[in-house]
C-alpha cells in the first residue's frame, strides 16, 4: 500500500451516499490500508459506506441549514491539530467539496491539488493526474510538504464498486466555533423540474449547442432523447443564453458524463466542453463546419446541417417504433 | 496555524464593522479579478518549469466580468460607494484592470512580484486576501466561481477563510437587505436562497448577467483611473512563503494523454442520418 490512511469526503443526498463518494471509496481502498470517510450526512450512511470499503464514519453534527465548508473543514482540522491525521484527504470537484477543500487548506496551511482525474504512486507518496489543454497532456503532480495531502477530485474518474465490507463504525466530531465563518444558511431550496433519465446516469446522452439557431430548435435535441430514453444536455453557450438550465451542462463547469454514447448536435468541440464527455464510448457530431474540433473525437461525424440532419433522423426513428 | 489565525484577527479588525441595521447607504465592494493569456490562442507550458506560460499580452478573464457588472449594479442599487478591483498578475501587467476600469470600477489594487512566479492557489489567495485589505473597507467581496486557465475553484473559499469571512459560492443573484447578503446560489438540482450578515466573500457564476461594454468615455476615464502596484514587501508577505518557494508542490510526470482514435467523418448528402440510425442499430441503441 502507498499510504496508510485516507479520508474521503462523503456526500449524500436524503441519506443516499452520491455516486462520486463511492467512486473515490473504490480507489482509495487500492492506495491505503485504512479508509475513513467524514461527513455531514449523519451515521445513516455507515452501512453503504462500509459496503464501499471505509471502515469509519466520522460525523460533523450540527450542520442543519448551514453551508458545510466552514464546519467540515473546522472540524477536520481540529481532528487533525489532535493528532488524528489522515496521509490523505480526497473530496469530490462539487460544490461541498471545493468549498471544505478551500477552507481546509488555509486552516492547516496546506496546498490542495484539483482537478484530479487519475492518482498514482510516486516514491511512496501519491501524485494527483490532471488533464491540461482540454485533456491533451497529463500532469501528475505531489505534494513536497510534511502536511496532509489534498486531492480534489473530478467525477467519473473511477468506477464506484462494492467491497462488501461490513457497515462502518461511527465517531462524532466536534466543530469548533466557526465564529463569523459559519453564517451562511439556506433558507430555502428550487428544484428544477426535469424529465426522463439523469444526465450523470443516462447510457445515452443527446447534447445540443450553438449550431441549433435559436431556442425553440432544442426540441429536435428533446424529441431525439425522448425517442432513445436519452438525457439530454447542452454547452455552456446555450446555457448562458438562457435556453435551457445550468443543470443541462456538459463539461468543465458542468457534468462530467460518460455514456456509452454520446451525440453531439451544433457544438463546435471546445476544450472546456471536451473535458466533460470524451470519456464516452461513443461519440456522434453533427456539424456544419468540416474543421470542428469535435470531429477529433468523434467515431461518427456528419458533417451537415443540424436542421436537416436531425429532423430526418427523427423520423426515420419514429418510422422505426 | 497559530499565526495564521491571529493574523486573520487583525486583518478583520480592519475590515468594515458591519453598519447599523437598514441604514446601508452606500456599498464598496471589492472585486477580484484575474489577468490571464487570451483563451483563443493555444497555450503552452514553459518547457523549464512546466507552469503555464504566461509571456503574451493578458486579458480580462471573462468569468471576472460578470462579477465586476455586479458588483457595479449592487453599488449602483445601493446609491453609493465604489467598486475597487485587486489582481495579481506578473509583470505589473494592467491591461485587464483597464477592461474592467472602464466598464466603471473606481480603482484597483495590483500586486506584482517576481518572486510570485510559481504560486499555488493556497499562495495566490493569500496575496489576494492581503491586498484585499489594503482596498479599503469592503462590505462584499467578490469572485469567479473559477478562472479560465487555473480554474482550481478553490480561491473563493481561501480568501474567505484567511479573512475568516463567510463566504457563499456559484451565485446567480445576489441581494442585499439592510446588512443581509441574499444570494440564489446554484445547486446541482436547481438553487438554494442562501443568507449571510455582511461582510463576505461571493463567488459568481458565470453568465449570469450581462457584463456592459465599456463606452469610448469609459475607456478615456481607466486611462487616469488609480493602480496601487504593490510588492509583496509592501504587504509584508514573506516571499518564502508564496511562489516557487511556497508551492509545496512537485510536477513529477508530463505526459501526452491518450487520445481517442479517429472515427469516420462523412459530408451529409441527404442520407447522413441514416449512418446514425446504422450505427445506432450497431450499439444496440436502438
Ligand atoms: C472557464 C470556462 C469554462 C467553460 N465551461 C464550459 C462547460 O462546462 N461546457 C461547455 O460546453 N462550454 C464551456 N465553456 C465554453 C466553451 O469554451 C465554448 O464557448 C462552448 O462550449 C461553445 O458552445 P457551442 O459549441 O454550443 O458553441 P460554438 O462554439 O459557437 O459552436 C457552435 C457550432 O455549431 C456549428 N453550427 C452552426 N450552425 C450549424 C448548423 N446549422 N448545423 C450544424 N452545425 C452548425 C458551428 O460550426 C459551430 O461549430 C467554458 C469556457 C470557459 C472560459
Ligand atoms: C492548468 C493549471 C492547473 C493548476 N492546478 C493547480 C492546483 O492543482 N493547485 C494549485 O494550488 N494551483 C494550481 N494551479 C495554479 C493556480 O491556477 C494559480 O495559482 C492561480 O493563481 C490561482 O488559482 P486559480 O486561478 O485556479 O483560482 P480559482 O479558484 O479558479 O479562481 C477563482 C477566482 O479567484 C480570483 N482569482 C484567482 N486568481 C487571481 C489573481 N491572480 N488575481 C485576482 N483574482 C484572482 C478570480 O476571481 C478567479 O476567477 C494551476 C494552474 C494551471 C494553469
Amino acid at each position: 500500500m502507498t499510504v496508510s490512511k485516507i479520508w474521503v469526503l462523503a456526500e449524500a443526498t436524503d441519506g443516499k451516499v452520491a455516486t462520486t463518494t463511492l467512486e473515490i471509496l473504490a480507489k482509495a481502498r487500492q492506495l491505503a490500508d485504512t479508509v475513513e470517510v467524514v461527513t455531514a450526512a449523519g451515521a445513516e450512511i455507515a452501512a453503504e459506506v462500509g459496503a464501499h470499503g471505509a471502515t469509519k464514519v466520522f460525523t460533523v453534527g450540527g450542520t442543519d441549514g448551514k453551508l458545510l465548508g466552514a464546519p467540515i473543514a473546522g472540524a477536520m482540522a481540529a481532528a487533525i491539530e489532535s493528532g488524528n491525521a489522515p496521509d490523505v484527504i480526497l473530496m469530490a470537484t462539487s460544490y461541498t467539496g471545493r468549498d471544505v477543500a478551500g477552507r481546509l487548506s488555509v486552516k492547516i496551511d496546506a496546498p490542495v491539488i484539483t482537478n484530479v482525474v487519475d492518482l498514482v504512486e510516486s516514491d511512496g507518496r501519491l501524485a494527483g493526474v490532471v488533464p491540461i489543454f482540454g485533456g491533451v497532456t497529463d500532469v501528475s503532480t505531489k505534494f513536497t510538504t510534511d502536511n496532509v495531502d489534498i486531492f480534489l477530485i473530478r467525477p467519473k474518474s473511477f468506477a464506484a464498486e462494492e467491497s462488501g465490507g461490513a457497515a462502518a463504525s461511527v465517531e462524532e466530531l466536534t466543530v469548533p466555533d466557526l465564529g463569523a465563518t459559519g453564517a451562511a444558511v439556506v433558507t430555502s431550496r428550487f428544484v428544477e423540474e426535469k424529465t426522463g433519465p439523469s444526465l450523470d446516469e443516462a447510457a445515452v446522452v443527446v447534447s445540443g449547442g450553438r449550431g441549433l439557431g435559436e431556442k425553440e430548435n432544442y426540441q429536435l435535441v428533446e424529441d431525439l432523447a425522448k425517442l432513445l430514453q436519452a438525457a439530454p444536455g447542452a454547452s455552456r453557450a446555450i446555457v448562458d443564453a438562457g435556453w435551457v438550465p445550468y443543470s443541462y451542462q456538459v463539461g468543465q463547469t458542468g457534468k462530467v458524463v460518460k455514456p456509452s454514447l454520446y451525440i453531439a448536435a451544433g457544438i463546435s468541440g471546445a476544450t472546456q466542453h471536451l473535458v466533460g464527455m470524451k470519456g464516452s464510448k461513443n461519440i456522434i457530431a453533427i456539424n456544419k463546419d468540416a474543421e470542428a474540433p469535435i470531429f477529433a473525437v468523434s467515431d461518427l461525424g456528419i458533417v451537415g446541417d443540424v436542421h436537416k440532419v436531425l429532423p430526418k433522423l427523427i423520423e426515420a426513428l419514429q418510422a422505426r417504433s | 496555524m497559530a499565526n495564521l489565525v491571529a493574523e486573520s484577527e487583525f486583518l478583520l479588525s480592519v475590515l468594515s464593522e458591519p453598519q447599523s441595521q437598514g441604514m446601508l447607504l452606500g456599498m464598496n465592494v471589492v472585486v477580484c479579478v484575474k489577468q490571464i493569456p487570451d483563451p483563443a490562442d493555444p497555450g503552452a507550458l514553459d518547457p523549464q518549469t512546466n507552469t503555464l506560460k504566461r509571456d503574451g499580452k493578458l486579458i480580462l478573464d471573462e468569468s471576472d466580468s460578470y462579477g465586476v457588472e455586479m458588483a457595479l449594479q449592487l453599488v449602483d442599487t445601493a446609491g453609493g460607494g465604489e467598486v475597487t478591483l485587486v489582481s495579481m498578475a506578473p509583470n505589473g501587467e494592467v491591461s485587464g484592470l483597464r477592461t474592467a476600469l472602464a466598464m466603471g470600477a473606481a480603482k484597483a489594487v495590483l500586486v506584482s512580484d517576481e518572486a510570485l512566479a510559481g504560486s499555488g492557489a493556497l499562495s495566490t489567495s493569500k496575496v489576494l486576501a492581503k491586498a484585499i485589505l489594503r482596498a479599503g473597507e469592503a462590505d462584499l467581496i467578490l469572485t469567479a466561481t473559477e478562472s479560465s486557465d487555473g480554474y482550481t475553484g478553490v480561491v473563493p473559499e481561501q480568501i474567505a477563510e484567511l479573512l475568516q469571512l463567510p463566504s457563499i459560492t456559484f451565485a446567480k443573484e445576489i441581494t442585499i437587505e439592510g446588512n443581509t447578503l441574499k444570494v440564489q446560489r446554484q445547486t446541482e438540482a436547481g438553487y438554494d436562497e442562501v443568507e449571510s450578515p455582511l461582510p463576505a466573500v461571493v463567488s459568481v457564476t458565470a453568465g449570469v448577467v450581462e457584463p456592459r461594454y465599456p463606452s469610448f468615455k469609459g475607456i478615456m476615464a481607466a486611462k487616469s483611473k488609480p493602480v496601487d502596484q504593490v510588492t509583496l514587501a509592501d504587504l509584508e508577505i514573506d516571499p518564502s512563503s508564496v511562489g516557487w518557494a511556497g508551492g509545496g508542490q512537485e510536477i513529477v510526470l508530463v505526459a501526452q494523454a491518450e487520445s481517442r482514435a479517429g472515427g469516420t467523418i462523412i459530408e451529409d448528402d441527404g442520407e447522413g442520418f441514416q449512418k446514425i440510425v446504422d450505427l445506432l442499430a450497431e450499439l444496440k441503441v436502438i
